[in-house]
């Protein structure tokens, strides 16, 4: 019950309400718990509000970790 | 990433995972808090990697499952007896009380209206006027906040005919419980409540329990990484409270979402199925936002409600037995016509044996 998903904030429509775009599909959101938000963020809506926004250096820092270890696999299945 | 990157991390994720496990010979029993969790460690087929020492257990982390049968039968009662219509998430629609569930009591002729955000119940409420509107008040801290949320814009729009039927729970009080059996070493913490109360806010397990947790995210490997962080600790005694969701979940959590939080509830006791009675483990509609609680507003007489004694629920959301051991298990017991809880909601336990298999 507590799914939660990213989706992208591609509009404030007023004082703490967006506008979200999941694969074409537009959503109101409210923006209440997140004043910090801006457009291009990706948001974490759950139950129609935002909860959280993705931090895209913690994004980063953790697909590099798991690139790493996919080289490494990579290169004992060479040997 | 690609997946066959996807698949060459997550077979060295596990490698790292049984070379960990094969330096100790007893078992390490971790228990993933939330029901997310469990259901994406079976739908990634992840328990096939472990190695034979590592077990995952479910614990009380689905809200609908570990809401009591009182609760369902106290809405319908109110719904019959009061002309109220029912506002809910859908998974608790089918839930079963000691008559049946809401889906009984909609085909009854009763009004049941299953909501995305809780803010529909506002809509709700305007469109049914003077008939009472129920929201059926179900979550954990990932939850409370957006029924705060509605409240106060209930509140500040002066709509008087919505209520709230509050059964919402907390956390870290089971959480304590749980800590203090020996046989658990250690917790892969929810990504989604913590998002919410931080990562600090658990450091208790550490201090008070020497336990590990990592909070971890949804993906297959957000889960393998957080399980090989909590085998480290676990057999290097060195716990600790990591932090494997930093891309969502911050140390201090969201203080905003708190705020709400605190405006309009108090902490009270609850009653979680599974473990009983938790003091200070629920919460309760205080000053101004008091009159949106349905059970003072309508009050009817809840009847002692049974529980099958032959589902397991209890044992399985504290993650003392597996679903295979429940004799109703996918005979009498399926996800179309559930016994218990953990059937019922797309997440629970039970459901998530039957969907995917014990593995
Ligand atoms: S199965 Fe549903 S109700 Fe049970 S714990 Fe998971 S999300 Fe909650
Ligand atoms: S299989 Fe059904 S009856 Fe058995 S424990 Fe699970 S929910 Fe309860």
């Amino acid at each position: 019950m507590c799914l939660a998903v990213p989706m992208k904030l591609i509009e404030i429509t007023g004082k703490g309400t967006g506008k979200v775009d999941s694969g074409g599909v537009k959503t109101d959101v409210s923006l209440m718990m997140i004043p910090h938000a801006r457009v291009g963020d990706y948001i974490i809506i759950h139950a129609g509000f935002g909860i959280e926004v993705l931090n895209p250096e913690e994004a980063e820092i953790r697909l590099d970790i798991f690139r790493e270890l996919a080289a490494a696999t990579a290169r004992l299945e060479e040997t | 990433m690609n997946p066959a990157d996807e698949s060459r991390t997550a077979k060295a994720l596990a490698q790292e995972i049984g070379e960990i496990c094969s330096k100790t010979s007893g078992p390490l029993r971790f228990m993933e808090v939330c029901g997310t969790h469990t259901m994406a460690v079976h739908a990634a087929g992840l328990k096939s990697l472990f190695p034979d020492n590592l077990f995952l257990v479910s614990g009380p982390g689905c809200p609908v499952c570990v809401t009591e049968k009182r609760f369902i039968d106290e809405a319908m009662l109110i719904g019959q007896q009061h002309d109220a219509c029912m506002a809910t998430f859908g998974d608790l629609v089918r839930v079963p009380g000691s008559f049946g569930s809401l889906a009984t009591f909609r085909s009854e002729g009763g009004t049941v209206r299953v909501v995305y955000s809780p803010m529909d119940a506002i809509d709700i409420a305007a469109a049914v006027s003077p008939r009472p509107v129920v929201f059926l008040g179900v979550g954990f801290e990932t939850t409370i906040p957006t029924i705060a949320a509605t409240l106060k814009t209930a509140l500040a729009r002066g709509t008087e005919n919505l209520f709230v039927l509050p059964a919402f729970k907390t956390i870290h009080p089971p959480l304590r419980i749980l800590a203090a059996k020996e046989d658990l070493h250690g917790f892969l913490l929810p990504g989604h409540v913590s998002a919410i109360i931080g990562s600090d806010s658990y450091e208790y397990l550490v201090r008070d329990f020497r336990k590990p947790g990592a909070v971890a995210g949804f993906e297959a490997l957000d889960i393998l990484l957080a399980l090989r962080d909590l085998v480290r600790m676990a057999v290097d005694k060195s716990p600790a409270i990591i932090n494997d969701y930093k891309r969502v979940v911050r140390s201090e959590g969201n203080p905003v979402a708190r705020a709400v939080v605190d405006e309009v509830f108090e902490v009270s006791d609850a009653s979680w199925r599974g473990l009983g009675l938790i003091p200070g483990s629920g919460l309760a509609l205080k000053g101004p936002y008091a009159r949106f609680d349905a059970a003072k507003s309508f009050p009817v007489e809840v009847p002692e409600a049974k529980d099958d004694p032959r589902c397991l629920c209890a044992a399985i959301l504290t993650g003392a037995k597996t679903p295979d051991r429940c004799g109703l298990f996918g005979k009498e017991c399926t996800p179309e016509d559930p016994v218990g809880p953990c059937m019922v909601s797309s997440e629970g336990t039970c459901a998530a044996y039957y969907k995917y298999g014990a593995a």
